[in-house]
């Protein structure tokens, strides 16, 4: 306990992220027909992540702070420099290689934007005034364009909705809340029309009625509902869930990972799922609520609030109540750098956690 | 930093945090419970539909047995190459080495493939080599798998072709016994509830719901080596006399069974190229002749069980030609006073005629009609032909007259080979069977013992010395039969240089035992009569056959005590 607390590191978020690491492992091995590669591949990332996470949990949060504007800067000129090596190869245009590896300059944008928002707002007494909230916006809403412009519309809301938390939090009063609420539903038409491509808004259509397009764009969504549902109360068991081994689940290790695992748990495999992430969740908030200083406190609620947006995303994406969006279910979905920002960010939590005065007022 | 109102604040901000929260929970646990509870049985039908199939695997086909346990037909497995066409197309990289195995052009599988582009299956190659099948397996070209299939082989190849038939790459018989008892030979194909993946491969079976039921072996009456020997003498005849064909059928006498049916020209039903639709008709029941002289013993036995007649009496047959109306009926030559025996001896024409004038026509209608002229022989073969025999109301009395001679009547060889087992078995006729049965068979009797004694008596002197029949003589074997010499009818009206040469006989004529009818159709060399085209087939076989089946000469010396060469005999 006292090493744990002297490498600066938060046992219940610890625990929680390795059984869910365990988890991970387990329905990889089973998505991917029980061939080894994609297990070892994400446990090779998990340790990354891993050790990412203990990296940054070392970092006193008053550094992370200075650094948020250097970061937002990084990571805002990196998406232009992709939007331009993009507009030579026409096609979608998310990764930046750096020769030894590749990456998404919209990952660090994961972290970027509510560590600008929340060192914009943590600059003055909260909660903050209707000029500030407008810069606010502005530093959310910069970043999500280009990166909605790659396209990857996905990823673009997420980092909006880490953002809004910073805001939210913040302390934005009621009537704020509820006009910037009116301006995004009068924004809904103009993001249909402009921001997004044909195939997401045949998603968004599938979403009210798959069968429409039951071998286009509703197939992902009515396969995934079949998996889910065939699960029933206890599961088909580890390793016998038939859609995704016959093939019929797409992207059966990666954004649909939930459905295998629903098709072979059931829902007592979906209760314990839930409630380990609910856990991972609730100690986000709990260190939140303990955070001694603003900034850490608004850092801390939006990470947290921004997971469990991935994780209702997906599981709302596979199980039919959201549009396909191509968002993976955070730690267990098989992904790359993902992976990395996410550990990264609860390296954060457990900073800001670990590095309280202890001494409270 | 912080104050009271800022904590209070705050402190709502974390009940609405908490709320969104639990809410965003709740909402997906109440999905979940939906879609795994409420709608779980829906979903897992509709999963099920998607994976679960019927495949259905084959069985072998029943064997075709001769009656002796030889093999006439059997499959063999082999493997069929298949294709899930959607997968191939975009395999396209790897037709090359696939077209290459299978003798495939690349251009029609690229139609094949666009053909069948949204089906699951499609042949590629059916019925290939093991060793080309595992070549093909080798390749693992994506959507490319083998299905078990089985191959008919025929042993007998062309000896027992027509009477055999084939089947068809399905497996389903086409021709002859094998479409006569497809049902029987037929295999029932097994069921089975599978797992397939996207692809539609097989990727585990989970239960079986029923198992093959391979087809019944089938022992027909046929005996391989009498097949064999009536197919070698006939062809050896065709070839000789240029004939243009040639049937023979084998009866046992006492079961009606036949032990051979052959037809000349003849077709290997192993080579399928070969297979062309003219050649495929079983002449021997699907064609019908008109009998000729062969018909007189039936003629002469109506006469004898009228009463009027005796073997005895004597019928003036001079001067060799005779008028009916119109119409003027010859002999060969003048054969002056003639018993009824004398007629059949000598195959008179006018002697036929004037018995036939001397009884009822329902006398010679019914008798004809009982030894099974214008009725199935019960052979059950495909394309059996009836014949046409005319119902004596419409007969005016030249038509009586030829009747008595065979013409104006169509039968099929086969039926004239039941027709004699009705004289070689005391006057009681047998069905035609193609089975080897237990020899338990119910006959009917259409002539009085007596009578059938005598016509075998008169056809047993027509094949000694002095008959027309001599060359049909069997060493050590007494034989009854007749020659039958007949013009062909050629569009209407009978033609004077075309012939069907016959001969039907009964041997040993003392205990008969087998009925044989040879046919050659249209000879045109080395002579036409039926004495001396088809007359030395019947020995041939007959001779061969009675040494096969192991009977007890019943005449351990010649009829003759000279036995003069074939060809020096004049017969008609």
């Amino acid at each position: 306990m006292i090493s744990l607390q002297h490498w600066h590191i938060d046992k219940p978020l610890l625990i929680g992220l390795i059984l869910l690491s365990c988890i991970s492992l387990l329905v990889l091995y089973s998505a991917s027909l029980q061939a080894a590669a994609i297990p070892l591949g994400q446990l090779a990332r998990l340790a990354i992540g891993f050790g990412v996470m203990l990296a940054v949990a070392q970092i006193r949060p008053e550094h992370l702070k200075r650094w948020s504007p250097y970061i937002f800067a990084i990571g805002l000129l990196l998406l232009l420099v992709v939007l331009a090596v993009g507009a030579d190869t026409k096609g979608a245009q998310r990764w930046l290689n750096l020769g030894l590896f590749k990456f998404q300059p919209s990952e660090i944008m994961k972290l970027g934007v509510p560590m600008m928002t929340a060192w914009y707002l943590a600059r003055q007494n909260l909660p903050p005034r209707s000029l500030q909230i407008g810069g606010a916006i502005l530093i959310v809403l910069i970043p999500s364009y280009l990166i909605a412009l790659q396209p990857d519309l996905g990823t673009a809301l997420l980092i909006t909705g880490s953002g809004v938390f910073v805001i939210f939090l913040a302390g934005m009063n009621w009537f704020t809340v509820i006009g910037l609420l009116a301006l995004a539903g009068t924004a809904v038409p103009l993001v249909w029309t402009y921001l997004m491509h044909e195939y997401q808004r045949q998603r968004v259509l599938m979403l009210f009625d798959p069968t429409l397009d039951p071998l286009g764009a509703g197939y992902h969504t009515i396969q995934s509902m079949i998996a889910v549902g065939s699960g029933g109360f206890f599961g088909k068991g580890w390793l016998n869930g038939s859609q995704a081994r016959l093939d019929f689940l797409p992207e059966s290790s990666t954004d649909f990972i939930f459905a295998v695992f629903a098709e072979e748990f059931g829902l007592i495999g979906i209760v314990v799922l839930f409630s380990l992430y609910v856990f991972v969740v609730l100690r986000g908030l709990f260190i939140a609520f303990y955070a001694q200083e603003t900034y850490a406190r608004l850092l801390a609620g939006s990470l947290t609030l921004t997971f469990f947006l991935y994780f209702f995303v997906n599981i709302g994406m596979v199980t039919g109540i959201l549009p396909v969006v191509g968002v993976p279910l955070p730690i267990i979905s098989y992904g790359g750098s993902s992976i990395v920002t996410l550990m990264a960010a609860f390296g954060i939590l457990m900073s800001i956690h670990t590095h309280r005065r202890i001494a409270q007022a | 930093m912080s104050n009271r109102a800022q904590t209070k604040t705050s402190s709502f901000r974390h009940w609405t945090v908490l709320l969104l929260v639990v809410s965003g929970l709740g909402l997906l646990v109440v999905r979940a419970v939906y879609l795994q509870v409420l709608s779980s049985e829906y979903l897992q039908a509709q999963g099920n539909a998607r994976h679960l199939r019927v495949a259905e695997y084959n069985a072998v086909r029943g064997m075709i047995l001769d009656r002796n346990g030889v093999p006439l037909a059997i499959s063999t497995p082999v493997d069929s190459v298949w294709a899930h066409p959607p997968t191939l197309m975009q395999a396209g990289g790897r037709w090359g080495q696939l077209t290459a195995l299978l003798d495939l052009d690349r251009r029609d599988l690229s139609d094949m493939l666009a053909r069948h582009a949204a089906r699951e299956f499609m042949y590629l190659k059916r019925h290939v080599t093991p060793e080309i099948a595992k070549r093909v397996m080798a390749l693992q070209v994506p959507g490319v798998a083998l299905q078990r299939e089985y191959r008919r082989y025929y042993p007998a190849g062309a000896v027992a072709g027509h009477i055999i038939g084939f089947t068809n790459i399905d497996d389903q018989g086409q021709e002859g016994l094998e479409l006569a008892y497809d049902e029987r030979l037929r295999a029932i194909p097994g069921k089975k509830r599978v797992l397939k993946d996207r692809l539609g491969n097989i990727v585990e079976s989970v239960e079986s719901l029923s198992l093959p039921i391979p087809g019944k072996d089938l022992v027909v009456s046929l005996d391989r080596r009498i097949q064999y020997l009536a197919y070698r003498e006939l062809k050896r005849a065709v070839a000789a006399h240029k004939a243009r064909a040639a049937w023979a059928i084998v009866l046992d006498v006492r079961t009606g069974e036949v032990l051979a049916m052959v037809n000349e020209p003849g077709f290997n039903p192993n080579n399928r190229a070969d297979l062309r639709s003219a050649l495929f008709r079983n002449r021997a029941v699907t064609d019908v002749i008109e009998p000729g002289s062969t018909l007189k013993p039936f003629t002469i036995a109506a006469a004898l069980e009228s009463g009027k007649y005796t073997p005895d009496s004597l019928i003036d047959t001079a001067p060799g030609v005779i008028r009916i109306g119109r119409k003027t009926i010859k002999d060969v030559r003048n054969h002056g006073r003639l018993s009824v025996a004398g007629v059949i001896k000598k195959s008179s024409n006018v002697g036929a005629t004037k018995i036939a004038l001397g009884i009822s026509k329902n006398r010679l209608w019914n008798l004809l009609r009982g030894v099974g002229f214008g009725e199935t022989t019960g052979s059950g073969l495909p394309g059996e032909s009836v014949g046409i025999i005319n119902p004596p109301e419409r007969w005016a009395a030249i038509d009586r007259a030829t009747l008595s001679f065979g013409y104006g009547i169509s039968i099929t060889p086969l039926q004239l080979a039941r027709a004699y087992t009705a004289i070689a078995n005391d006057g009681v006729l047998v069905p035609v069977s193609l089975l080897h049965g237990d020899g338990g068979v119910q006959g009917e009797r259409v002539m009085a013992k007596a009578t059938a004694l005598q016509v075998r008596r008169m056809l047993e002197m027509s094949v000694s010395g002095g008959g027309t029949g001599t060359a049909a003589q069997v060493n050590h074997y007494s034989v009854a039969g007749k020659t039958g010499t007949v013009h062909k009818l050629i569009n209407g009206s009978y033609a004077q240089d075309n012939y069907v040469s016959l001969f039907a006989g009964v041997a040993p004529a003392s205990r008969p035992r087998l009925v044989m009818v040879v046919a050659v159709d249209d000879p045109k060399r080395g002579g036409y009569f039926g004495g001396q085209i088809a007359a030395p087939i019947f020995s041939k076989v007959m001779a061969g056959a009675m040494r096969l089946l192991n009977i007890s000469p019943d005449a351990p010396q010649p009829q003759q005590p000279t036995i003069v060469k074939a060809s020096e005999r004049r017969a008609t």
